[in-house]
């Protein structure tokens, strides 16, 4: 909402500065957002609001006034003019075309008042695009020397408009400042949701008056002529009350559409709306200064539509199939459940939103009946979201409209129309009302304020905060009892009611008077999180391990799934996804299934960045379930690795590529840090996997994912280059959910112990894992620790053959061990491993 | 000079040795000089074995100065000694010397994305104050989401809201993370409630530098029987002090929320102009961290706690906006982007 502050100082009288005045619109929710200077000057000192526009000097913008209009002797499209600005009578050269009716008429009967720019003014530059700064200096324009000008409204900041220039109202007093005369600043105000009421220069002008306790004044009214009543002239019938509650019809005859006055003008343009004749604007001119939206009609077309007869304003719903073309000149095919403004021709307007074309106000109007109606919110935003079409009525309508303004707008509306366009307005008003508005009545105690706010009022002083607000208000004993004043609908009933009561006192009280304190209430007991303080350390430990997190998006596309999602080889068909109805782009169009398919595009995009890439990510995927409306939103874990082992170095330039095993040692680390019980690592398969290099991790006999190299197919889908690229995929909820909150650990041996190492070759089929497992098996409980230290391959151990080497730990909790023990120990392991798994041991 | 030649001989001879241990400078040469001065044939030791041929009343006038010589020679041969060895230490020092202006060997090191660290921070502090972290879904009714929010169906509030919705009637994508406030409520109604709820949402919007599609949002509610807006206010105020600052100035200004009555939006002073105003905080000097207000008796009421008796309070922040405020970061597509040069960087 754009006010113009000289319009709200017709309802409110303001000593505040600028930024004073926006501070405490601000601070009552009223959120000023930019304050644009018309004229007046820059505010003084530091200040937190954002000053834009212009300040006109007084000594060099001035009012003026034209006497005689001259032909330019060598250019016909400018005139020469002889212009008095209070000191003296000097020519001045101009090009405005709506100086050049005047020219060549001699000395003017009536002068033209213009605003006139001296030598040395700074204004905007009427001929570049946008607001361009520029002073006035002394040139020669086709042999004229020209050193000052008549100015249009975008040289003055007041609007784009540069066509003419301004030609002010008769009553200018020539020679003053025309920051004085007519010097402005335009506050623009976020209008809440809530505060509908204030997008109005009377809801800001309440508003303020109620924050500086200043009263709240009503501008008089213009004298105008009355006529005959409009008793007999019109009918109304609105067939739904729940629709429309209120329908207010007034009559003025006689009018005769012109431009308006200029300052009516200029208050319309700094609002925001483009004038465009004395009727139409003075219906423009009540809504932005009342609220109320009203609507003009051509009063003569009604009256033909009803066949001579005084017509019957209808409101209904629309029929299948009607149609209506707006005063935009598009043809709206209708729904059956929009409220419309109809007779008995057919509709005349899309009820609350916009005109029709037929019955619209033209230059050759002169009778006219307005509309001033309340309608229901939930319809209008229907009908307007429906048409896609958006208004200023429609904008306030759909927050809601009190029915009490209607009569009173319709009224003021035609006092104004008179005053700008002659005639006489007819006696009386038709207001069908059949569904009046009752304005709640709410009660609230001291001890609510207290419960509400943490602070202590006295009934007596919250009845006068309300008051403040044109609340009526009676105090009984600890207990308020507010009457909504009626020009607001956002005050409830009830408990509800209360709570609107609340935040208004609490405004008016003002939130930076609002004490501070901590809640003494008692808190609620605190609960175990243990799959938050897992997921928590979870990723300290991948971090920990040298992985990279990463967050992606969780929209995506089921192509961009299929190139993780597909199998390297055979036939895909993609699940069913969480799908969306109104996409912002196809690529972002399902929930994700796959977390994996998200870090890998990540790696992907990264790949030509840095020479070692290691992500991970936890966070949910979105299966849909069969028969239920709502997905379920599992957790995920994903991890890629590609590149160089380690980040090359000024002495290590060429570091190994990261392999299986380097994956497999950060599911390792993983899971040992987590404390996963029994977890192990097992050879596997997967359709997306290499299927020499993939394996699953498994805790007990439950498979918490798997962990391979890309199949060779797979990563041709991507851009990755000839590096491998390891993978991991793991159930997050199922892996955290097994992470203990406490485990046990070992005492540190007392004895030393005896460290061996034995080389044993077995045929190559023979997985490490079962070697192993057959060393710690024979060795027992004697044996603390078993690691593999080289794999050896060659013509020494025979083709097919491989060997491994293990150091070996024996140790005994209780006593040295002697060499005789350790070598038994030797023995049956070196017997195990020749029996079952056909091992010798190299020499 | 003395009367006995013997003494005379030992002072040269102590004169001599000490003279020649000057240039030795090599462990070698010391050796040499040990063997030439200490050693079985030398000199000093001849005199010693000469001792016993000496008249009887000389004897221990030489024998004693000889001794003397001896000691002398061999503290002499000790502090050489010392010296040479500190000598070659150094040597050896210095020719180990690097140039430790070359860059260092990193491990490879991991990071957390920065909206993990500042939600750790923004968690940790209300931890503090008692609030648990509590999660739900981000696919969501448009019950949770919308209408026990106070929202009902064309409620012009669900405006403010551009929301993505499924192809299931009434199943959307959360537009914030207020549904749980719903389920929470009827979860612990009516036990007390401290809770902060973290988690990705989502709004129809044009992807650019201010806005994405997907975004973080972390929500606190508190309910009881007496929760008040002062109680919000001081508990955010501790919120915004520790975040950014002791010296951290903050305003609360009204607003509107469907789900709050009293509604307020919280400002922090500018702590990149410290309030002059500058392009971060758009010249006004304040930056808007947070939406807050007291809980609307109709949530409380569809969360199943009566408005008579409790009340509370709920704010509301984006993740990312305070991420950016923080690091200074320019472009919210960074988050989801993922280019490492970004994270290199937490
Ligand atoms: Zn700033």
């Amino acid at each position: 909402m754009k006010v113009p502050l000289s319009w709200l100082k017709d309802f409110v009288e303001i000593d505040l500065s600028l930024p004073e005045l926006a501070y405490r619109l601000t601070m009552a929710g009223l959120e000023v957002e930019e304050i644009r200077l018309v004229g007046l000057p820059m505010p003084e000192g530091a200040h937190e609001f954002k000053i834009e526009g212009l300040s006109w000097d007084p000594d060099k913008i001035v009012v003026a006034q034209i006497e005689e209009v001259m032909p330019h002797p060598n250019a016909d499209r400018l005139v020469l003019c002889r212009l008095n600005d209070g000191r003296e009578t000097l020519t001045v050269l101009t090009g405005a075309p709506n100086l050049f009716p005047y020219k060549g008429q001699g000395p003017l009967p009536r002068p033209l008042k213009v605003a006139y720019a001296r030598e040395g003014a700074r204004i905007y530059d009427g001929h570049q695009p946008g607001f361009v700064l520029t002073t006035l200096k002394r040139a020669k324009i086709r042999g004229i020397e020209s050193f000052s000008m008549v100015c249009s409204e975008k040289e003055l900041g007041i609007s784009e408009e540069h066509e003419g220039i301004i030609i002010l109202d008769e009553e200018a007093p020539v020679g003053m400042p025309l920051v004085d005369y007519m010097g402005d600043a335009v506050l623009e105000i976020a209008i809440l949701p809530n505060m509908i009421r204030n997008a109005s220069i009377l809801g800001v002008a309440r508003e303020l008056a109620a924050l500086t306790g200043k009263p709240l004044r009503q501008p008089p009214l213009p004298p105008f002529e009355r006529g005959a009543s409009i008793e007999g002239r019109a009918a109304i019938q609105i067939t739904d009350p729940e629709l429309n509650p209120r329908f207010v019809l007034g009559l003025i005859e006689g009018v005769t559409p012109r431009p308006s006055p200029y300052w009516v003008q200029r208050r319309l343009r700094l609002a925001g709306m483009r004038p465009i004749n004395s009727v139409v604007d003075a219906t423009n001119y009540v809504m932005l200064m009342l609220g109320e939206p009203l609507h003009a009609f051509d009063y003569d077309v009604l009256t033909a539509r009803a066949g001579g007869k005084p017509p019957t304003i209808i409101t209904r719903t629309a029929r299948e199939g009607e149609r209506l073309t707006t005063l935009d000149g598009v043809e709206r095919v209708l729904e059956p459940y929009m409220i419309l403004v109809t007779d008995t021709a057919g509709p005349l307007s899309l009820a609350g939103i916009m005109g029709g074309l037929e019955s619209e106000v033209t230059e050759n109007t002169h009778n006219v009946l307005l509309e001033g109606a309340t309608w229901n919110p939930v319809n209008v935003r229907r009908t307007a979201s429906a048409l896609r079409l958006s208004s200023e009525a429609a904008y306030r309508f759909v927050r809601g409209v009190h029915p009490a303004l209607a009569p009173e707008a319709v009224r003021v509306c035609l006092a104004y129309m008179a005053a700008w366009s002659g005639g006489r307005v007819a006696e009386g008003l038709v207001d069908a009302y059949p569904k009046p508005q009752v304005d709640p009545e709410v009660t609230l105690s001291e001890a609510e304020v207290q419960r509400w706010l943490g602070i202590s009022l006295r009934a007596e002083e919250v009845a006068d905060l309300l008051r403040r607000l044109e609340f009526t208000c009676r105090v009984e004993g600890e207990t308020v009892v507010a009457r909504v004043p009626p020009h607001r609908l956002d005050i409830g009933e009830g408990v509800i009611g209360k709570a609107d009561l609340i935040e208004e006192i609490a405004r008016l009280y003002g939130y930076d008077r609002l004490p501070e304190t901590l809640p003494a209430d008692p808190l609620p007991w605190q609960r175990n999180q243990p799959l938050l303080e897992a997921e928590e350390a979870l990723r300290d430990v991948l971090a920990g391990l040298g992985l990279q997190e990463v967050v992606t998006y969780r929209l995506t596309s089921p192509e961009r799934e299929a190139r993780w999602l597909a199998p390297a080889e055979g036939e895909y068909l993609p699940p069913d996804y969480v799908r969306l109805a109104n996409p912002i782009a196809p690529e972002r169009s399902v929930m994700r299934r796959s977390l994996l398919a998200a870090v890998l595009e990540v790696a992907e995009r990264n790949a030509r960045l840095t020479e070692r890439l290691a992500f991970f990510e936890i966070g949910p995927i979105f299966l849909p379930l069969a028969g239920q409306d709502l997905p379920e939103e599992p957790l995920r874990l994903a991890l890629v690795l590609s590149g160089m082992r380690h980040l090359p170095a000024w002495d290590r330039a060429e570091p190994p590529l990261a392999d299986f095993f380097d994956l497999k040692g950060i599911l390792e680390g993983m899971a040992e840090a987590l404390h996963v019980p029994q977890w192990r690592i097992e050879p596997a398969s997967h359709p997306g996997l290499h299927p020499g290099k993939c394996a699953a991790l498994y805790s007990g006999e439950r498979e918490l994912g798997y962990l391979g190299e890309l199949h060779p197919l797979v990563k041709a889908r991507y851009d990755f280059g000839p590096v491998p690229v390891l993978v991991a995929e793991l159930d997050a909820t199922a892996l955290l959910s097994l992470v203990p909150e406490r485990f046990e650990v070992q005492g540190v041996p007392v004895y030393p112990p005896v460290i061996e190492d034995i080389a044993v070759v077995v045929d190559e089929a023979v997985p490490a894992a079962q070697v192993e497992a057959v060393i710690r098996q024979a060795g027992g409980k004697l044996l603390t620790r078993v690691r593999l230290f080289d794999v050896f391959r060659g013509e020494q151990i025979g083709v097919g053959k491989k060997s491994l080497a293990y150091n070996l730990t024996y140790q005994a909790p209780d006593h040295t061990l002697t060499d005789a023990e350790a070598a038994q120990i030797r023995q049956k392991i070196i017997r195990r491993l020749e029996q079952t798994l056909g091992a010798r041991l190299r020499g | 000079m003395s009367e006995i030649p013997e003494i005379n001989e030992l002072d040269a001879l102590q004169t001599r040795a000490l003279e020649e241990l000057k240039m030795v400078s090599d462990e070698a040469a010391l050796q040499a000089w040990r063997v030439a001065h200490l050693g079985r044939n030398a000199p000093l030791m001849q005199v010693f074995s000469r001792l016993g041929q000496l008249p009887k009343e000389l004897r221990p006038q030489v024998g004693q100065r000889a001794n003397q010589v001896k000691q002398a020679l061999e503290a002499a041969l000790e502090e050489r000694a010392a010296a040479l060895r500190a000598e070659a230490l150094h040597r050896a020092l210095e020719s180990e010397r690097l140039d430790v202006t070359l860059p260092g060997r990193r491990p490879e090191q991991g990071r957390l994305h920065p909206t993990t660290r500042t939600l750790r921070r923004i968690v940790r502090i209300f931890a503090e104050m008692g609030f648990q972290v509590y999660r739900s879904r981000e696919v969501e009714s448009d019950a949770y989401n919308f209408e026990l929010l106070n929202m009902p169906a064309h409620h012009p509030a669900r405006d403010l809201w551009d929301t993505f919705y499924t192809t299931i009637p009434g199943v959307l994508l959360r537009t914030h993370t207020s549904p749980g406030q719903i389920h929470v409520m009827r979860e612990r109604a009516p036990e007390p409630v401290r809770v902060i709820l973290p988690g990705m949402c989502y709004r129809y919007e044009q992807i650019s530098a201010r806005s994405e599609i997907q975004f973080n949002q972390v929500e606190v509610l508190a309910v009881g029987r007496n929760i008040t807006f002062s109680d919000l206010k001081g508990t955010l105020n501790t919120f915004a002090r520790r975040l950014f600052g002791e010296q951290a100035r903050t305003r609360l200004r009204p607003s509107y929320f469907p789900f709050t009555e009293p509604s307020a939006e919280m400002d922090v002073e500018c702590f990149v102009c410290g309030g002059k105003g500058c392009t971060v905080c758009k010249g006004s000097g304040w930056l808007e961290i947070l939406g807050c207000g007291m809980v609307h008796p109709t949530v409380l009421q569809n969360g199943g706690y009566d408005p008579q008796v409790f009340s509370g309070f709920a704010a509301g922040m984006g993740l990312e906006r305070i991420t950016m405020l923080l690091h200074r970061i320019e472009d919210i597509r960074y988050f989801w982007a993922n280019d490492v040069r970004f994270l290199n960087q937490f």
